[in-house]
């Protein structure tokens, strides 16, 4: 029954959506909104597991002295810190000017732009590493990104200003984005939306069973 | 002099009044004013068309008569009409969304001059209703049946005996590979099934294949971590594992801890599994489901700390970024045939075929539409736009 019942809940909500895709009369044209604020809920209430588990696994880590303890009660102490400040701020605690903010303004929010600011320096790496011309799909890789490059800066522009127009840099750049690339693109496009048909039916037919712990 | 003057004040009067004659003349009014149900919703919606005034000559030009039209709308052809909406010049179209299901309406179309307008003859009795059927969706319906059809064939082949070649795929064939290597090097797996929800196919494609992994490093066993971004996530892996390590006979080498809640926030999870990463050094790092901006900085910290990466994504823009910095990466669909391929069950390898017969199809429009426009054949080439 345990896996009996998750598998028949799966493929009668599945294949129910599925019907109601092509039915606008009411009131299955309010199902789709209906099931994603049911699954809305059911997450609201399953972040208290995860928030749970993160504070015991922490705790455990402080309790055992484990490599890296002390970011624990880091962890622990901004856990904490946010709950406690939301909670006295009461309704409004994201307005600006009130405590929560400040520390969201001044502590959140610079961390969280210093991680994606980060992007642009593992771009540079990554592309050292892979841009190299070690065989010939390689090669042509290399080429077409120098042609890309150049044609989106403006010393493209000066480079090939002498050219015709319609053999600059940056047409040659304009060119590559609108064909090989959005061919390649669309045709992994076609690849992914077969694969979630083909895995979605194996999910409601009950093959798939491995994520409601089946084998 | 004076008798000048008169005469000339006197013909200048005559010529404004004539012009100002002109202005308060109403443009003429439109014609065939047509209303009828919106078809394919889930009602309370009428479509009004009309002729445009003969007077209207297009809605950008200023000495167009016609400034623009009003509907109005009754619930009696003689009764009492109130103003329902507004549009432009050269406007044919009007969509009443205020309708109540069943209740008749009738409409009229008024041309708006520069102070005068004129109004059409009352459309025929309109009703709002729902359909029961969104016929716009018909193709896509036909698609999705024949596709679900050539799948169900397959299992069925499959199911059979029939033996079905599937072509190599090298990341999944490098997970025996990897899960070996953590092994030798005493060191720790990593499985990242990406920050989407349970609500995504990626994610649950990813957490389908970290079963077979689980497997693999139970067999082996290697030391298996899975830090999550969501709590249902969480939830789903724990139980996946769990049975997982049962059906490889080792229930004992399971460990609840194993799988943990970091963060929801992207950025926020994505510091915390770079921080395991180069504190932990694993031997093997799987990035398998629904990734965004953090693709790259997972993907580079892994690359640094010396760990054989397995990605696996279906999202396009994320892709390239894998491909450079993983040592193999499952493309868009591949991710989703990751489960079959690994399980090797009949039935699961069998849906992978009916899929190509989709592919397929798509490659025949693909080519037939591409044949009609190059040759300009444009009378049939609708049907595949």
């Amino acid at each position: 029954m345990r896996r009996e019942v998750p598998l028949a809940i799966t493929a009668i909500v599945g294949f129910a959506l599925i019907i109601v895709y092509f039915i606008p009369h009411p009131p299955f044209n309010h199902s789709r909104d209906f099931f994603e604020d049911l699954f809305f809920i059911i997450a609201a209430f399953a972040i208290w597991l995860g928030c749970l588990n993160l504070l015991k696994v922490n705790a455990d880590k402080v309790y055992l002295k484990k490599k890296g303890w002390t970011f624990s009660i880091v962890v622990w102490f901004g856990f904490f810190l946010m709950v406690i400040v939301g909670f006295w701020e009461g309704r409004g605690f994201m307005n600006p000017g009130t405590t929560f903010y400040y520390l969201y303004d001044k502590l959140y929010y610079p961390l969280n732009a210093t991680m994606f600011s980060i992007l642009a320096f593992f771009v540079a790496s990554a592309s050292y590493r892979a841009f190299r011309a070690r065989n010939k799909e390689a090669t042509i890789l290399l080429i077409a990104a120098l042609f890309v490059m150049l044609g989106r800066v403006p010393f493209g522009y000066y480079l090939s200003s002498w050219l015709p127009e319609g053999w600059r840099l940056g047409n040659i750049t304009d060119w590559i984005m609108d064909f090989p690339q959005t061919a390649a693109q669309r045709a992994i496009m076609i690849g992914i939306a077969l694969g979630i048909v083909s895995s979605s039916l194996r999910v409601l037919l009950g093959l798939e069973r491995t994520f409601a712990s089946g084998e | 002099m004076i008798r000048f003057s008169f005469i000339f004040l006197f013909t200048l009067l005559l010529f404004s009044s004539a012009t100002g004659q002109e202005a308060t003349l109403p443009p003429s009014p439109p014609t065939d004013v047509m209303a009828k149900d919106t078809p394919n919703d889930a009602g309370g919606s009428i479509t009004i068309t009309w002729k445009k005034s003969p007077d209207d000559i297009g809605a950008v030009r200023e000495e167009n008569k016609v400034k623009g039209y009003e509907i109005l709308r009754s619930t009696e052809s003689e009764g009492e009409y109130e103003v329902l909406g507004k549009t432009t010049a050269g406007a044919q179209t009007y969509f009443d969304t205020h309708a109540q299901n069943g209740v008749p309406y009738y409409y009229k179309v008024r041309a708006l001059g520069i102070q005068s307008f004129s109004e059409s003859l009352p459309s025929s009795m309109a009703k709002a209703k729902a359909q029961w059927i969104d016929w716009r969706r018909r193709y896509t319906f036909l698609l999705a049946l024949i596709l679900a059809l050539s799948i169900v064939y397959f299992i069925n082949q499959a199911k059979s005996g029939k033996q079905l070649f599937i072509r190599k795929i090298a990341g999944l064939e490098a997970v025996e590979e990897a899960v070996g290597r953590a092994t030798e090097m005493g060191r720790k797996i990593f499985y990242i099934p990406g920050i989407s929800d349970m609500d995504s196919m990626q994610t649950i494609a990813a957490v389908t294949i970290l079963g077979q992994v689980a497997k693999k490093t139970a067999e082996y066993e290697a030391k298996l971590e899975v830090p999550t971004s969501r709590s249902l996530v969480m939830v789903s892996c724990r139980e996946t594992i769990k049975e997982a390590y049962s059906n490889a006979g080792r229930p004992d080498l399971y460990n609840e801890d194993m799988v943990y809640y970091l963060t929801d926030d992207q950025f926020g999870y994505t510091a915390a599994v770079d921080g395991l990463f180069v504190r932990e050094k694993p031997a093997a790092v799987f990035l398998q489901g629904q990734f965004y901006a953090e693709s790259l900085i997972l993907a580079e910290t892994g690359n640094y700390v010396g760990a054989i990466q397995i990605a696996g994504t279906a999202q396009p823009a994320q892709l390239p970024f894998f491909v450079a910095a993983c040592d193999y990466t499952l493309i868009g669909e591949e991710l989703f045939a990751a489960s079959a391929y690994l399980s090797r069950d009949p039935k699961l390898l069998g849906s992978l075929k009916g899929q190509d017969v989709g592919k397929f199809i798509f490659l025949f429009f693909i080519i037939v539409g591409s044949l009609f426009i190059t040759f300009e054949i444009y009378d049939l080439s609708f049907l595949f736009r």
